[in-house]
C-alpha cells in the first residue's frame, strides 16, 4: 500500500481521523506521517486547548486572569496559558477561580475522592470542603426537582465521600507532625 | 547495578508471564507527585532542581523496598543509554530529553522505576507482566505511602494531588495496559473499538511514543481522566474494558480461524520465514513480523517458539539495545544486518 499523501513510498502508518463522527482512514508512510502530526499538534497544542478549555468558560474575564500571579512562584495566568504547565503546588490557590472551571471540564468532576497523603496541613481545608457539601446539596436538592436522576446520582456520592473523610482528616491533622514546615 | 547489568534479563513486562499473557504484554500503573516547597521541574531553578533531586534520594535511602535501587543521573548517561532505558519503557522519551537535575531510580527487577523531575518532581511507576493491574496498583501505593512519610506532597483536599499539568490533577494516576490486538486488526474491527475506547475517555497509544498509530498491533490503553474517582475505582474501570477488549480479540482470532485458516497459516509462516532468514531488517519490519510470529505461538501454528523468546527479541533489536549488546555506535545501515544476524541466531535453532 502507497502513501496516501505522496504516493511514492509505502503506507506504515495508519491513522483514524474523526470528525463530526465521520471516519477517516488515512495510510501514511514515515515521513508524511511525521509532518501530518507536526501540524496536528500546531492545531490541537495541548497549552491552546487548556486555554481554550478555561476560555470558553468566561470569554470577558480574559484580562483579569492573565494579570493574576501565584505569590510563592511567580507564575501569571498568562504564563499558564502560553505554556499549559502550572509553576508550583501554590497557583492551584491563586487560580482556583479559574482552575475550577477546566478542572471541571477536563475531568468531569471537581471533587477529589482518591487516597491523602495523611498529612494535611490546613484545618481551613475541612472548612470549605463542609461549605462544598453544603453546595452539594442544594444542587442535589435542585437536580432532583429537576428529574436529573444520573446528576443526582453523581452529588450524592460526592457528599458521601466527603463526608466520609472528615473525620479521619481531622484526626490526621492532629498526628501530623511536619518535620520540613 | 549498572546499566549493561539490564541487559542480562529481560525486562519485567516482557516476561510473556501473569494473567492473559497471550494478549495483554503487561499492566502498568504511574503516580504523579509534586514537593510542595519547590516550583514544578519546567518552572524550577537548577539549585531548586539539585535539592530536590537531593530530598528524594534521601527519602529513597530509607525506604526498605527502594533501598537496593540504582539511581541513575541523567547528566551522567550518554544518548544511547537514555534510548536503551525508554526502549525498556523505564523512562520517558521526553525525559530523556533535556538532563537538568533529571534521574531515573530502578530497582533491580525493573518492576519499579521512579522518574525524578521529568513534568512533575516524582513520575513511580509500576510494571507488571500480563493483565495485572491490581497488583501493580497494590505495590505502587505502598511505595506512595512509605514516601508520603518522607516527602510533603502537594495536595489539596478538594482536587487531590497538584501536577504541573491540570489533566494529571486528583489522583494522579494513570492505569495502563499494553495489548496485543492483531485479531482485531487482521478483521479490521479495531477502528470500531478504538472509537468505543476513547467515548469512554481512555487514550490507546502505540508501543513507544504518543502521537504514532500501533506499530505491530501493540496497543497500550490508559485513563484519561484523574479527579473524581478513587483509584481503585479507575484501575476497576479500565480492568473492565480491557476484559471486554480481549474478549473481542478472542473472537477475532476465532473468526480468522475458522474462516481464513489457510491465509492466516501463510502469513504467519512468510513472517516466520523472513525473520529467519534475512540479512537486513528494519526495527519496524521486526516489530511487525514478530508480531505475526507471536500470534502463530498463541495459536499453536508455530512449533517450538515460546513467548518470552519473541518477547526478548521485541526489545533486544532495538535499535540503542543492539547498540548496548554490541557495546559500540552502530551506524542505522549496520543495525539493520546486525538485527537480521541477532534475529536468525535467535530463532534459528528452533525447528
Amino acid at each position: 500500500m502507497l502513501c496516501d499523501i505522496c504516493n511514492k513510498n509505502p503506507a506504515t502508518v495508519h491513522l483514524t481521523e474523526i470528525i463530526d463522527d465521520q471516519m477517516n482512514e488515512l495510510h501514511l508512510c514515515e515521513e508524511c506521517a511525521r509532518q501530518k502530526s507536526a501540524q496536528m499538534e500546531q492545531q490541537f497544542g495541548l497549552s491552546d486547548l487548556l486555554a481554550g478549555m478555561a476560555e470558553f468558560e468566561k470569554p470577558n474575564v480574559d484580562k483579569e486572569a492573565d494579570l493574576l500571579k501565584c505569590p510563592s512562584c511567580k507564575l501569571t495566568y498568562a504564563d499558564f496559558k502560553k505554556i499549559g504547565r502550572l509553576g508550583c503546588g501554590q497557583c492551584y490557590s491563586a487560580f482556583k477561580k479559574y482552575l475550577a472551571p477546566l478542572l471541571k471540564r477536563i475531568h468531569g468532576s471537581s471533587q477529589h475522592v482518591g487516597k491523602t497523603p495523611g498529612k494535611e496541613k490546613e484545618v481551613l481545608e475541612k472548612v470549605v470542603d463542609m461549605v462544598d457539601t453544603q453546595e452539594l446539596r442544594s444542587q442535589l436538592q435542585k437536580a432532583i426537582e429537576a428529574e436529573a436522576f444520573e446528576e443526582a446520582a453523581r452529588l450524592r456520592d460526592q457528599i458521601k465521600a466527603l463526608e466520609q473523610r472528615q473525620p479521619s482528616n481531622i484526626n490526621e491533622v492532629k498526628e501530623d507532625k511536619d518535620a520540613t514546615q | 547495578m549498572q546499566l549493561s547489568d539490564l541487559l542480562k534479563h529481560t525486562s519485567e513486562w516482557l516476561k510473556g508471564t501473569g494473567p492473559n499473557s497471550d494478549i495483554v504484554i503487561s499492566s502498568r500503573v504511574r503516580l504523579a507527585r509534586n514537593l510542595e516547597e519547590f516550583p514544578f521541574p519546567h518552572w524550577a531553578s537548577k539549585a531548586q532542581g539539585e535539592e530536590v533531586l537531593k530530598k528524594i534520594e534521601n527519602a529513597k535511602a530509607t525506604i526498605d523496598f527502594l533501598k537496593s535501587a540504582t539511581t541513575f543521573k541523567l547528566a551522567e548517561l550518554d544518548n544511547v543509554d537514555k534510548q536503551f532505558l525508554v526502549e525498556r519503557h523505564l523512562m520517558s522519551h521526553e525525559h530523556a530529553q533535556k538532563k537538568n537535575s533529571k534521574a531515573v531510580v530502578i530497582d533491580d527487577d525493573e518492576i519499579i522505576a521512579i522518574m525524578v523531575n521529568e513534568e512533575d518532581h516524582l513520575r513511580i511507576q509500576v510494571m507488571q507482566s500480563g493483565f495485572n493491574l491490581f497488583e501493580a496498583w497494590g505495590i505502587i501505593n505502598r511505595i506512595d505511602d512509605a514516601l508520603s512519610k518522607e516527602l510533603n506532597f502537594a495536595f489539596l483536599s478538594q482536587w487531590g494531588y497538584l501536577t504541573a499539568c491540570p489533566t494529571n490533577t486528583g489522583t494522579g494516576m494513570r492505569g495502563s495496559v499494553m495489548l496485543h490486538l492483531p485479531a482485531l486488526v487482521m478483521t479490521r474491527q479495531i477502528n470500531r473499538v478504538l472509537a468505543a475506547i476513547s467515548k469512554l475517555s481512555f487514550t490507546t497509544r502505540g508501543l513507544y511514543g504518543e502521537g504514532t498509530q500501533a506499530t505491530g498491533n501493540f496497543f497500550q490503553i490508559s485513563n484519561q481522566v484523574s479527579l473524581g474517582h478513587s483509584e481503585e475505582e479507575i484501575i476497576e474501570n479500565i480492568n473492565g474494558l480491557i476484559k471486554q477488549i480481549i474478549e473481542q480479540e478472542n473472537q477475532g482470532r476465532e473468526v480468522l480461524l475458522s474462516q481464513s485458516k489457510a491465509l492466516l497459516e501463510d502469513r504467519i509462516n512468510r513472517s516466520f520465514g523472513i525473520l529467519k532468514s534475512a540479512h537486513i531488517i528494519s526495527s519496524q519490519e521486526t516489530i511487525e513480523l514478530l508480531s505475526m510470529v507471536r500470534l502463530g505461538s498463541d495459536l499453536g501454528m508455530v512449533a517450538d517458539v515460546d513467548r518470552s523468546r519473541i518477547n526478548e527479541l521485541f526489545i533486544i533489536t532495538q535499535p540503542a539495545h543492539l547498540q548496548k549488546l554490541e557495546n559500540k555506535k552502530i551506524t542505522s545501515q549496520d543495525r539493520d544486518m546486525k538485527r537480521a544476524e541477532l534475529v536468525r541466531s535467535k530463532l534459528g535453532k528452533v525447528n
